[in-house]
C-alpha cells in the first residue's frame, strides 16, 4: 500500500467532502426550519450554476458582479419556489411537500434545457491555479480553493445564525413552529428567508462544482450524494451535515480510487444503509419521540 | 337522482361491486377492453399495453405507498428483478410464460422483503432515501454481473403460450391486459380482507395500530412483499413486451414516475392508481400529438423532451397544491354530481 498516495486521495475527498457540506448546510437549513425534505437541492445548485454562466460569459459581466447576481438570483427563485409551491402546502403531510419538491427538480431540468440545451458547458476560470502542495500530497487548485470557499461560507453562515437575530428566529421556528408564532415571530417570513438562504447557499456550491467540472443538465445528480450526506448526518443537523459531507466526500474518494468509479455511488449508498440500521435518525439527528 | 343504496345482507354491504349502475359501467367497460384491440391501430395498441404494465406496477406501489403509508422510491428497482428473472429464465431454461412470470414476481417479493426490513426502525421520509439505496444497489448489480449480461443486458425471445408465438402488441394484448385487471382485482379484494385492514391501520398512525395487536413487522414486511410482487409481474410483462432487458431500463426516474402515478391519481384509491397510470403515460404521448399538430412543429421537436419534463413536474406539483386527493376525487365529484342532480352538492 502507498501511504502517500493514500494520504492524497482522502485529502482530495475531505476537499470535496467540504462541497458536499455546503450544499447539505443548504438542505438542512429548509429542514430545521419548514420540515421540508428538498430533494431537488440538487437542481438547485445547477440553476446557480446555470445563472453563473449566463452573467459570466452571454452578457460577459466581469467575475466579481456574475457571482453575487447569480447568488441573488438563485435567492429570488427559493423566495418564489416557497411563496407558491411550499407555503400552500404547509399542513400537509410531509410525503405531499416531498414529491413537490420531486415535481420541482423535473420542472428545473426541464427548463435549464430549454434555454440552455443539454450540452455540457465550461465555466470561465476564476479560482487560482497554481497547484497545491500539503506536505507531499498535491491537490487540484480547483478543489482545494473550492473546498476553503465553502469552509468559510460555512462559518459564517454558523456565524451569522447564532448571533443575528434573524438567525435566532429561525432557531426558534425549527424548535417550535407554533410557540415562535405566538412569541411574535413572523414564521412565514422566516420559512421565506430559509429558502432564500438556501438557494443562495446551494448557489455558491453549484458555481463551484462546476467550475472544476464543468455544468450540464444532469448536475442534478450531485444532489443525490448531497442527500446521502443528510441522511447519514441526520436531516436537521448542521455538525451532521459537516460530519457526513466530509465522510461521504472521503468514502467517495476511496471507493473511486480503489474500486473503480462504479462503485462510488454503491458504496456510498452501502453507508448510507448501514448509517440507517444502527442510527435510524442518522449519526447526529433528532430522534422523535412518538406517542399515542 | 339516485337516493341512498338499501342492503339487506351482509354479503351485498361487503361486495366489492355494490350498486347496479357501477355493474353496467364495469360490462361496458368490459366489452370496451374487449373490442379495442380489433378497432385500435398498432401504435394505440403498444400503448395500451404499455399503460396496462404501468397499470400494474402503480397499482403495486399504492398497495404500499398509499394504503400502508410506506413511501418508496424502488418500485423501478423491482420491476427490474422481475423482468431479469423472466429474461434469465426465459433464455437459459426455457420453461413456461406464465411460471416465468410469477417466479418474476415471487423473486421481487422476494427482494422487496429484503428492502422491508429496515422498515421497522426507519420511517417516513428516512425509509424513502433507504430505498433510493436498494434502487441503486439493483442498478449496479444487474450492470456488473456475467449472470445478467452487464451493461449490454438480456435479449429474449418472444413468449409462447399454447404454441402462439406472443410477438405482436395485439397478441400480448391478450395476454398483458388479462393478467393486470387478475391482479387489479386482488388488489381491490385485498382491502376487504383482515389484511388489508391492518394495513390501513398502519398507514393511519402505526403505533395505534400495534397497540390494537397488529404485529407491524409482518404487516410491512407483507405490504413491501404485496408490493413488490406486483412489480415483479409487471416487470416480467415489461420484459416480454420489449423483449430487451438492460440495466438502463429501469431508472430512479421511473421510480419517482410511479410515485408521480399514484399522485395524480389519487394515493389509497385503486381507481387512482389506474386512473394516474393512465393519465401519466398518456400525457407525453398526447404532448407528442399536439406537437405534431402544431404550425412548424418539426422545429419544436427538439423541444419535446424537456417539454415534457417540465409538464412532468408541473403536473406533480400542480396536482399536490390545487387536487391533493387526485383524479379519484375529480371522478368522486362528478359521480356526485350525477348522484344528486338536479339538487346543488
Amino acid at each position: 500500500m502507498d501511504w502517500a498516495y493514500l494520504f492524497e486521495i482522502s485529502l482530495t475527498g475531505i476537499a470535496s467532502g467540504g462541497l458536499y457540506a455546503l450544499a447539505a448546510l443548504a438542505f438542512v437549513m429548509v429542514y430545521k426550519a419548514t420540515r421540508v425534505v428538498n430533494i431537488a437541492i440538487g437542481e438547485m445548485l445547477m440553476v446557480g450554476a446555470y445563472l453563473f454562466f449566463t452573467f459570466a460569459v452571454t452578457f460577459a459581466l466581469p467575475i466579481w458582479l456574475a457571482i453575487p447576481a447569480a447568488v441573488l438570483g438563485a435567492g429570488l427563485l427559493g423566495a418564489v419556489i416557497e411563496r407558491t409551491m411550499i407555503r400552500p402546502l404547509l399542513g400537509e403531510p410531509p410525503i405531499s411537500v416531498f414529491m413537490v419538491t420531486v415535481g420541482l427538480a423535473s420542472v428545473l431540468v426541464g427548463l435549464v434545457e430549454i434555454i440552455w440545451t443539454a450540452d455540457q458547458r465550461r465555466l470561465p476560470d476564476f479560482l487560482p491555479n497554481t497547484p497545491v502542495m500539503v506536505g507531499d500530497a498535491f491537490l487540484a487548485p480547483k478543489v482545494f480553493y473550492g473546498a476553503l470557499i465553502a469552509v468559510v461560507l460555512i462559518a459564517v453562515v454558523l456565524l451569522v445564525f447564532r448571533f443575528w437575530r434573524g438567525g435566532v428566529a429561525l432557531r426558534a421556528t425549527a424548535s417550535d413552529p407554533a410557540a415562535a408564532y405566538s412569541m411574535g415571530i413572523n414564521v412565514p417570513r422566516v420559512f421565506s428567508l430559509a429558502w432564500v438562504v438556501s438557494a443562495m447557499l446551494a448557489a455558491v456550491s453549484g458555481i463551484i462544482v462546476g467550475s472544476i467540472g464543468g455544468i450540464s443538465s444532469s448536475m442534478g445528480v450531485f444532489g443525490l450524494s448531497v442527500l446521502v450526506v443528510v441522511i447519514v448526518g441526520g436531516l436537521d443537523s448542521v455538525l451532521g451535515a459537516l460530519v457526513g459531507g466530509l465522510l461521504i466526500g472521503l468514502v467517495e474518494a476511496l471507493a473511486g480510487t480503489y474500486l473503480g468509479g462504479e462503485y462510488k455511488l454503491l458504496v456510498t449508498f452501502i453507508v448510507l444503509v448501514i448509517v440507517l440500521m444502527i442510527q435510524p435518525y442518522g449519526l447526529f439527528g433528532t430522534h422523535e419521540i412518538e406517542r399515542l | 337522482m339516485r337516493i341512498g343504496t338499501l342492503k339487506e345482507t351482509y354479503i351485498a354491504d361487503a361486495a366489492l361491486f355494490d350498486s347496479r349502475t357501477q355493474q353496467t359501467w364495469l360490462v361496458l367497460g368490459a366489452a370496451l377492453l374487449l373490442l379495442f384491440p380489433f378497432m385500435a391501430s398498432d401504435y394505440w395498441l403498444y400503448l395500451a399495453c404499455l399503460v396496462s404494465i404501468n397499470v400494474a406496477s402503480a397499482t403495486g406501489l399504492n398497495i404500499l405507498t398509499g394504503y400502508t403509508g410506506l413511501v418508496s422510491l424502488g418500485q423501478a428497482a423491482f420491476m427490474g428483478l422481475g423482468a431479469y428473472t423472466v429474461a434469465i429464465l426465459e433464455i437459459r431454461v426455457g420453461s413456461p410464460f406464465l411460471l416465468n412470470l410469477l417466479a418474476g414476481g415471487f423473486v421481487a417479493m422476494a427482494g422487496g422483503l429484503v428492502v422491508g426490513i429496515p422498515s421497522l426502525r426507519v420511517k417516513g421520509l428516512y425509509l424513502a432515501i433507504a430505498t433510493i439505496a436498494a434502487s441503486f444497489i439493483a442498478h449496479f448489480l444487474f450492470a456488473n454481473t456475467a449472470f445478467t449480461g452487464r451493461t449490454a443486458g438480456l435479449t429474449l425471445p418472444p413468449a409462447s403460450l399454447f404454441g402462439v408465438v406472443l410477438d405482436t402488441s395485439f397478441r400480448l394484448y391478450w395476454i398483458i391486459v388479462p393478467v393486470t385487471l387478475l391482479m387489479l382485482l386482488g388488489a381491490a379484494n385485498l382491502f376487504r380482507t383482515r389484511v388489508g385492514r391492518a394495513f390501513i391501520a398502519i398507514r393511519d398512525r402505526d403505533i395505534s395500530a400495534e397497540v390494537l395487536g397488529i404485529a407491524l413487522l409482518r404487516y410491512k414486511l407483507l405490504s413491501f412483499g404485496l408490493s413488490s410482487f406486483y412489480a415483479g409481474v409487471a416487470g416480467g410483462l415489461w420484459a416480454y413486451f420489449f423483449r430487451v432487458v438492460t440495466p438502463e431500463s429501469f431508472p430512479l426516474s421511473m421510480s419517482i414516475f410511479f410515485l408521480a402515478a399514484i399522485i395524480v391519481g389519487g394515493m389509497g384509491s385503486i381507481l387512482g392508481g389506474i386512473l394516474g397510470a393512465i393519465f401519466m403515460t398518456m400525457v407525453p404521448e398526447l404532448l407528442k400529438l399536439a406537437v405534431g399538430l402544431l404550425p412548424g412543429g418539426s422545429e419544436l421537436t427538439v423541444f419535446l423532451s424537456p417539454v415534457r419534463t417540465v409538464v412532468f413536474g408541473l403536473l406533480i406539483i400542480g396536482f399536490l397544491v390545487f387536487e391533493p386527493h387526485g383524479l379519484a376525487e375529480v371522478w368522486r365529484r362528478i359521480r356526485r354530481f350525477f348522484h344528486l342532480w338536479p339538487f346543488r352538492n
